[in-house]
């Protein structure tokens, strides 16, 4: 069944190896960013509907204090990041160019900034399901690997489905990125309740631990402190890009495939990032709401690049400056070099899904001109699908996108990037696919 | 602390490549062929070296003219011209007519190639086009071989290859008598097969001790320039793997017939054009198909269809045929070779 993994290492087939510039944080401890002056928080946080404002234009507000309710259940609370005063709640630029409502906080600088302690702990043993996913979305908790899809929905297995196993995604595939690797070794306790919480919300009797074989040290420092019966256990895949998205996961380690289409409790599986499980392990006994998160700061022309505990809602402008940017031109990417999302401005705050935070100019790869296809089959080596990237771009230039959804299988590609990293003619082939798919969604909107 | 805005350059993911240029590729190429190339002027002489100047450079120069004639920017310096010139030389007889070769390296671009829309768009290997426009244009110049190895090759040009245009060629067969070390016969160990029953050693041919087109003489020199390829990752190997395939499959079975009728599968994959066929005319990228299954029948419908012709059709040279019908049927191929996807769902395959 997984032929690949008969021959030494857990992987997929397909994929590349990228250069990893990991090395530039992975060995540093996790700094506290400072509170920025004023904290930008987008109502808009997660995948679903947006978080409704309940707090006025002047209203004094503590750190961990609910600033906005969950409107249903595809929404979750967002809670004040910092101790403040709120000065505005307004549109605010986002990262895709536009403005979206926020609520604005001055800072209050000479306040300690503290998290009130909770009057009484939680134990989740102590808690049904239904009370334990409800506390999952009380306290805010997105996916923090990117999607920022909320934790409880995912929870919420449908009843007809049953979950075997739990697999927790710490690979961090993207080149960069360090935050997961530095959760997982700094934050083992936290991580490892998270875990068990996960575990009994999806009524899972297993969980395994997936990381990228560049991160044996995590291995070492978790393998300790997993349960002697062996119901958590953690292993290496090979290092490769995209070996962080859930269905190559899913693959490398178990050989299965989540169907085309489908979600991974189709096959038995929950999948959950290690960052998420690690804050769900730290907040769920408290209550607390998730207000800050460990970023990644990297690239070029930094002075300091390191990982970073950020309050949510802090402006690129303020981050890059406590980083020593140094440079006068830059891509700025929120998330990893392959898959992260271009922010237009420096006013664009952290959201719970932001990861990481990269400015590149040198080891950017600038635009040259786009030569026609040579049909050199690179694309299909590398597709972790198995897609036709070269058919489906040449496609995409003669604007048959509806052929490229019915008979190429467009809306399997999950947007890794793997294509356009190989591409000699430098077709921008999975930039063709993401505009691909923004017009077939319109064509079938208006098409009802 | 707040410090001046940077300039912000907006692109979309992934921010990073790492690919060679379509330009390396095609130049690599032409690394992998000089070697072929230094191996058949030193096997024939000063005509096979005028043989490939003539056309590469007239492969170049249709390019530059038609670029030109468009308004385009040139595309010579992408060296795919190069590459089709280079490989036309060598599938061409050692004393081919110098005006001859101009011409089919003219109908390469022109024909194979700009026709279609140029660089990754050709439906055919353009190389091949010129040599099968020649084939037809020039029946007995492209069928007459001159022996390996002659004294003078080096200072003396074979006399059918400085013929003058729209003159008859003249005749090598005195030429040959004189330089031919004992016994050459003017044919190729195909033709030898084919008419007159008799094989080569398997040996011979895999060294490239025989006569024949000017680059495909030594199977040997071949594998190891396409292994450079592969080794760069700018050769797909599977398709010279699956014409060998097809090629060892079907002889073997004509051999297990009657071998006293049919040659040994040894032979047929090292004769010929075949192995270069194989290695450098098949697996044009863009004229083959992409997908891995495809790739494959593609491979074994080159191989198998140049056993049939060389057995059965009036042909000595197949392989040529073999490889413009499977250019042809690369269309289809794909369309029905289509990979298996991550996740693909039964009914769903079944629907479509």
């Amino acid at each position: 069944m997984n032929l690949v993994n008969l021959f030494g290492k857990k992987t997929f087939p397909h994929g590349i190896h990228p250069d990893e510039y990991k090395t530039e944080t992975n060995a540093k401890p996790t700094r506290r960013l400072p509170f920025a002056p004023e904290i930008i928080v987008h109502l808009a946080q997660n995948i679903g509907k947006p978080a409704k404002a309940i707090v006025f234009k002047g209203q004094s507000v503590t750190r961990g204090e609910i600033i906005a309710e969950a409107d249903g259940f595809m929404s979750v609370p967002i809670h004040a990041p910092v101790t403040g005063i709120i000065k505005e709640i307004d549109i605010a630029p986002n990262a895709k160019g536009g403005k979206e409502p926020a609520i604005i906080i001055t800072t209050s600088l000479d306040s300690g900034q503290q998290v009130p302690e909770p009057d009484s702990y939680n134990d989740y043993q102590q808690m049904s399901r239904e009370e334990l996913i409800k506390a999952v979305q009380n306290i805010g908790m997105v996916g923090l690997g990117g999607a920022a899809f909320p934790t409880h929905v995912k929870m919420s297995v449908p009843a007809d489905r049953t979950i075997h196993t739990v697999l927790i995604n710490g690979c961090e595939c993207e080149p960069f990125l360090t935050t997961d690797h530095r959760v997982m070794l700094e934050n083992i306790d936290n991580l490892l309740l998270g875990i068990r919480i996960a575990m009994k919300c999806v009524a899972a009797p297993k969980a395994i631990i997936g990381i990228e074989d560049n991160k044996l040290n995590v291995l070492a420092a978790i393998k300790p402190h997993l349960p002697s019966d062996g119901s958590i256990t953690i292993e290496a895949v090979e290092t490769k890009y995209p070996q962080g998205a859930e269905k190559m996961l899913a693959y490398s380690l178990l050989g299965i495939e989540i169907p085309s289409g489908g979600l991974p409790s189709e096959v038995g599986l929950a999948v959950f990032n290690v960052a998420t499980l690690a804050e769900i392990g730290a907040l769920i006994p408290k209550g607390q709401g998730l207000i800050e998160r460990v970023i990644t700061i990297t690239g070029d022309d930094l002075e300091k690049p390191g990982n970073y505990l950020t309050p949510i809602g802090t402006p690129l402008r303020y981050l890059l400056d406590y980083a020593g940017f140094k440079g006068t031109e830059a891509e700025l990417i929120l998330g990893g070099p392959m898959m992260g999302m271009p922010a237009r401005s420096l006013d664009v705050p952290i959201t719970k899904g932001t990861g990481a935070v990269l400015v590149l100019d040198k080891r950017a790869t600038k635009n040259d001109d786009i030569l026609p296809c040579i049909k050199c089959t690179q694309c299909l080596q590398v597709c972790p699908i198995n897609l036709n990237p070269s058919e489906l771009g040449l496609l995409a230039a003669k604007r048959q996108y509806d052929v490229m959804e019915e008979k190429y299988h467009l809306n399997d590609c999950f947007e890794c990037g793997c294509c356009s990293y190989v591409c000699p003619s430098n077709i921008p082939l999975v930039q063709y696919f993401r505009i691909a798919k923004v017009l077939n969604r319109e064509r079938h909107l208006q098409n009802g | 602390m707040a410090k001046s805005d940077f300039k912000i350059d907006i692109r979309t993911s992934p921010y990073i490549r790492k690919a060679p240029t379509v330009a390396q590729i095609m130049r690599n190429v032409v690394y992998a062929l000089l070697p072929l190339a230094a191996y058949s002027v030193y096997q024939f002489g000063i005509s096979a070296l005028a043989l490939l100047l003539a056309t590469t450079l007239s492969c170049m120069a249709t390019e530059h003219f038609f670029c030109w004639m468009s308004g385009k920017k040139s595309t010579i310096l992408d060296a795919s011209a190069a590459v089709s010139g280079l490989l036309l030389a060598m599938t061409l007889p050692p004393g081919f007519p110098l005006w001859m070769a101009a011409i089919a390296g003219f109908t390469a671009i022109a024909m194979g190639k700009t026709l279609f829309g140029g660089l990754g768009f050709n439906v055919f290997n353009p190389a091949l086009v010129g040599r099968a426009f020649v084939q037809a244009a020039f029946p007995v110049s492209i069928t007459t071989w001159t022996p390996e190895l002659a004294v003078n090759r080096f200072v003396e040009f074979i006399p059918s290859t400085l013929a003058l245009p729209f003159m008859k060629p003249a005749a090598t067969a005195e030429w040959t008598a004189q330089v031919a070390v004992d016994g050459f016969s003017g044919a190729t160990p195909l033709a030898l097969m084919k008419f007159q029953g008799i094989m080569t050693d398997a040996y011979d041919l895999f060294i490239g001790n025989v006569a024949g087109s000017a680059g495909e003489t030594s199977s040997l020199l071949i594998l190891v320039c396409g292994a450079y390829l592969v080794y760069k990752n700018m050769l797909d190997w599977r398709i010279p793997a699956a014409v060998i395939f097809g090629t060892v499959i079907s002889a073997e079975l004509f051999y297990f017939l009657d071998p006293s009728k049919y040659p040994s599968p040894a032979f047929m994959v090292f004769s010929g054009g075949l192995m270069f066929a194989a290695v450098f005319m098949a697996s044009d990228m863009v004229a083959s198909p992409v997908t891995p299954l495809g790739i494959f029948v593609f491979g074994f419908l080159v191989g198998a269809l140049t056993v049939i012709i060389r057995l059965f059709g009036g042909l000595t040279e197949a392989v040529m045929y073999a490889i413009l019908f499977g250019n042809a049927a690369t269309p289809i191929i794909e369309t029905y070779t289509q990979p298996r996807i991550y996740g693909a769902r039964k009914k769903a395959k079944e629907k479509s």
